[in-house]
C-alpha cells in the first residue's frame, strides 16, 4: 500500500526527516508519535505534497506508483487523504460546495459522472448516517468561524464523504474536549475497514484509547527509534519519550 | 517552484477583430467633428448646440490626474470620434442587418436572432459609434417600456431626451463627462413610465472593433412613479497595441417609490502582461433617488481595461430612498483600477450600502476611492460601508481611500475593511481534496465576491464567476 525508504526531507534548507522507513500493509492503522518537533507533522505534509517541503532522498511508492512524482490533487484523486492539523478557513464557499467540487474532482479522473447539488445531497446524507452526525456543517462556509473542534470534526467528515485509501491524521486530536475527542474517534472507527489504510499521527496517547493502532512507531529527530504493537503506546504514557532519545545509554 | 507557478496564460478571449467596412470620420477634435457627427445622426439643432457648449467648456479644462493611476499622454487629436459599420441606413428588422455584426454578436454569447434570442433579456447591441440591432421592441412596447438606442430616442421621443439629458451629469460636470457630451455617439435610452414594472432584464453590449477609435456612448434610464427595471451592459473589445478611450456618461433617474438596478460585467481588452494596449475606461455614472422611498443600485464587475476609473454614485434626495454598490474590481499584470462610489445623502432617513471587493493580481494596482457625504438636512441617514481587498502575489498593490463627510449628527456611520492573501496554504487545502491549485485559486476568490455576486441578475452571475476565473489564469505564483 505504501511504501517509505530512506525519506529525508527539508524545509527552508533546514533538514527535518533524516531517513524515514515505514511500510503499511492494506487496511492497517499505524500510529506515528513522538515529542514536539520531531518530524511527525512534516511527515505527514509530505505525504500530501506540501510545497513548503523538498524532499532530498529516498522514495514514497503508493499503489505501486512513485507519491513524489504525483501533484497533490493527483495524489487526493489517487485516494490519499490527510486531514489537517490546523484546517484552512475559505470565505463564503459552503461544505457542501466544496466537498461536491472535490467529490467530483475524484469522480472526474476515474471516469465517472459527476454529481449535481441534488444527487449529491443524498449521497451526503448517506455518508452522515455513516458517521452518525448531522449536517449543520455542510451550509455553512468553510471551516469560517468554527470551533477548533468543528474545525477537525469538518475534517473527518470530508475523509468520510472523500471515501480515501489512505488516510492520514495529523493531530486530529490536538485542541479537543475529552468529549470532542470520543465523538471524533468513534466516527474515524466507523471508517475503519480492510479496504482502508491509516496513518494516526498524535503526540499524545490519549487518542490511541479510542482509535487503537496495529502498529506503533515512535519517531524522534526526524528518525524513528522504535516501532512495535499498540502496548508501545502505554509504555510512552509511562515512560515519556526520553528513555528513546538516547538508547546507547544504559545503566 | 511550486504547481501553482506554472500555469499558462490564456490569451483575452475577446480580443478578435470583425473586418467590416466601416464609415469613420478623419481623427480629430473640433467643432466641424461635432457638426459632422450631429448631421450623420440627423439630429435636431437644440442638441447640436448642446454639444458645441459641452465642447466649448471641455476646451477650458484639464484632464484630471488625482486617481491613483499612471500613463502617458492622451493625444486627443488623433482619435476618431465617430466610426460606424457601413450599411444600408438604418435596418428597419434583423433580416437588415449585416450578417457579420450578428455573428459578431453571436460569437460574444449575444445572439440577436429571433429564434437564438436570450429568452427574457432585451439586448440593444452596440458596434463602435452606433446601435446594430436591438430585440423585444414589441413585446416591452406593449408594456409601455421605452427601449432603444440613443439616436433613436432622440428622432422618436425628443422631448423625454431633452428633458432628462444631463440633469444628473451635467455637461461641466468633469474633463471626461464634457468630452462625452460633445461627441457621445450611441448607448441606450430607457423610460420606465409610472406604475410599470419591465417584464425583462434589458441589457447593453458594447463592443468597440475599429482601431484608435475611441467610444463614448451615453446611457440615461428614468423609472417614473412606483416604476422598476433592470438593466445590464457587457463590453469587450479587440486586442491592439494602441490605448483606446472609452469615456461614458450614464445617468440615473428614479421618481417616487422607483426602483433601479444595474449592473455591470466589463470586460474591455486589458492590454498585454506588459501593460502594452488596453482600454483606457473613465467613465461617469450617476443615479438620482429624485422621489420618496426610491431606490438604486449598482453592481459592477471590473475585470478589463488597461486602466479604470470610475465611481458609480448615487444622490440620495427624496427621503427614504436607498443606494447601494456592490463592487468586485480584479486586476491583473499591469492593470490599473480606482474605482468606488460616492454617496450623497440629501433626504430625510436616506440609506446607502457599499460593498466593495478589490483582488489584486501581477504586477497591478487596485485602488477603491469612495466618498460619503450627509447634507445638513438628512435626518437620520446611515451608511454601511465594507471594504476587502485581496492579494494575489507580492508585487501588487491594493489601496483604500474612504471619505466621509457628516454634517448632521443624527447619521449612523459603519465602516468595516479587511486586507488578505491567498495563502500556498489555501490553495494547498484545497489540492488536497483534489482541486486543481487553478480551480482552487478560482474558488477562493468566487467565495470572496460572494456577497457581490448574489446581487447580479441570475443569467449573468455565472458568466461573472466565469470572467473572474479567465482573467485569473496564470495569475498565480
Amino acid at each position: 500500500m505504501l511504501e517509505i525508504k530512506n525519506l529525508h526531507a527539508s524545509a527552508e534548507g533546514t533538514e527535518i526527516l533524516h531517513g524515514i522507513n515505514l511500510s503499511v500493509g492494506k487496511g492497517e492503522v499505524h500510529a506515528i508519535m513522538g515529542p514536539n518537533g520531531s518530524g511527525k507533522s512534516t511527515l505527514a505534509q509530505v505525504l500530501a505534497g506540501h510545497p513548503g517541503f523538498e524532499v532530498t532522498q529516498g522514495s514514497v511508492t503508493y499503489e505501486g506508483q512513485d507519491l513524489l512524482e504525483m501533484d497533490p490533487e493527483e495524489r487526493a484523486r489517487a485516494g490519499l487523504f490527510m486531514a489537517f492539523q490546523y484546517p484552512v478557513e475559505i470565505r463564503g464557499i459552503t461544505n457542501a460546495y466544496f466537498l461536491r467540487s472535490a467529490v467530483n474532482a475524484i469522480r472526474k479522473t476515474q471516469g465517472l459522472p459527476e454529481y449535481d447539488p441534488i444527487d449529491f445531497l443524498d449521497v451526503l446524507a448517506q455518508k452522515l448516517r455513516t458517521i452518525g452526525w448531522d449536517d449543520s456543517l455542510m451550509s455553512r462556509a468553510v471551516n469560517e468561524g468554527f470551533s477548533g473542534g468543528e474545525k477537525k470534526r469538518n475534517e473527518i467528515l470530508q475523509m468520510a464523504v472523500l471515501e480515501p485509501k489512505l488516510a492520514v491524521l495529523d493531530e486530529t486530536d490536538s485542541g479537543l474536549d475529552i468529549d470532542a475527542l470520543k465523538t471524533v474517534a468513534d466516527a474515524v472507527n466507523k471508517l475503519r475497514g480492510p479496504e482502508r489504510s491509516m496513518v494516526v499521527v498524535t503526540h499524545y496517547q490519549r487518542l490511541l484509547n479510542y482509535i487503537v493502532p496495529d502498529y506503533v512507531h515512535v519517531l524522534a529527530d526526524g528518525r524513528i527509534v522504535r516501532s512495535g504493537g499498540k502496548e508501545l503506546a502505554l509504555e510512552l504514557e509511562d515512560k515519556g519519550y526520553d528513555w528513546l532519545r538516547e538508547p546507547a545509554v544504559a545503566r | 517552484m511550486t504547481s501553482i507557478e506554472t500555469h499558462v496564460k490564456k490569451p483575452y478571449e475577446y480580443g478578435w477583430e470583425t473586418d467590416i467596412e466601416s464609415d469613420r470620420v478623419p481623427a480629430g477634435l473640433s467643432e466641424d467633428t461635432i457638426r459632422l457627427i450631429s448631421a450623420k445622426k440627423g439630429e435636431p439643432e437644440w442638441l447640436l448646440e448642446w454639444r458645441l457648449k459641452a465642447y466649448r467648456h471641455w476646451l477650458t479644462m484639464t484632464e484630471p490626474h488625482w486617481p491613483n493611476v499612471t500613463y502617458g499622454p492622451v493625444d486627443y487629436q488623433a482619435i476618431h470620434y465617430y466610426s460606424a459599420p457601413k450599411q444600408q441606413q438604418a435596418p428597419k428588422s434583423l433580416d437588415e442587418v449585416d450578417p457579420k455584426l450578428l455573428a459578431t454578436f453571436e460569437k460574444l454569447g449575444i445572439p440577436l436572432s429571433e429564434q437564438k434570442k436570450l429568452t427574457g433579456v432585451a439586448v440593444d447591441a452596440v458596434f463602435d459609434s452606433v446601435s446594430v440591432a436591438t430585440t423585444f421592441k414589441g413585446t416591452l412596447r406593449e408594456a409601455g417600456v421605452i427601449f432603444l438606442p440613443f439616436s433613436e430616442a432622440v428622432r422618436e421621443h425628443p422631448d423625454l431626451v431633452r428633458q432628462y439629458l444631463g440633469s444628473v451629469v451635467p455637461p461641466t460636470d468633469n474633463f471626461f463627462a464634457a468630452l462625452n457630451s460633445a461627441v457621445f455617439t450611441d448607448g441606450s435610452f430607457v423610460f420606465v413610465p409610472k406604475g410599470v414594472r419591465c417584464p425583462m432584464e434589458l441589457s447593453t453590449y458594447f463592443r468597440i472593433n475599429a482601431a484608435a477609435t475611441g467610444q463614448f456612448e451615453r446611457t440615461l434610464i428614468v423609472a417614473e412613479e412606483g416604476a422598476y427595471v433592470s438593466y445590464l451592459e457587457g463590453c469587450s473589445a479587440p486586442m491592439r497595441d494602441e490605448h483606446q478611450l472609452h469615456a461614458a456618461v450614464v445617468e440615473l433617474v428614479a421618481f417616487d417609490n422607483a426602483q433601479i438596478k444595474y449592473s455591470t460585467v466589463q470586460n474591455w481588452y486589458p492590454g498585454d502582461e506588459e501593460g502594452k494596449g488596453g482600454i483606457y475606461n473613465f467613465v461617469t455614472k450617476r443615479g438620482a433617488c429624485r422621489g420618496k422611498n426610491s431606490k438604486i443600485s449598482w453592481t459592477q464587475v471590473e475585470t478589463g481595461s488597461a486602466i479604470t476609473w470610475k465611481y458609480p454614485s448615487c444622490i440620495l434626495q427624496g427621503d427614504n430612498s436607498i443606494g447601494e454598490f456592490y463592487s468586485v474590481a480584479l486586476t491583473n499584470n499591469r492593470q490599473q483600477a480606482d474605482t468606488g462610489t460616492k454617496m450623497i445623502h440629501l433626504g430625510k432617513n436616506t440609506r446607502s450600502t457599499i460593498v466593495s471587493k478589490g483582488i489584486s493580481a501581477g504586477k497591478s494596482q487596485n485602488t477603491y476611492r469612495g466618498l460619503v457625504k450627509i447634507m445638513k438636512g438628512a435626518e437620520n441617514a446611515r451608511n454601511y460601508s465594507q471594504c476587502d481587498s485581496m492579494l494575489i502575489g507580492d508585487q501588487c498593490g491594493a489601496h483604500t481611500f474612504p471619505y466621509i463627510d457628516v454634517r448632521n449628527s443624527t447619521a449612523i456611520m459603519e465602516h468595516e475593511a479587511s486586507t488578505s492573501k491567498i495563502g500556498e496554504d489555501q490553495i494547498f487545502y484545497c489540492q488536497a481534496r483534489g482541486l486543481s491549485a487553478e480551480d482552487a485559486v478560482s474558488m477562493i476568490v468566487n467565495g470572496f465576491c460572494k456577497e457581490v455576486f448574489r446581487e447580479l441578475p441570475m443569467e449573468f452571475a455565472v458568466e461573472a464567476q466565469n470572467l473572474l476565473a479567465i482573467n485569473l489564469e496564470g495569475s498565480v505564483g
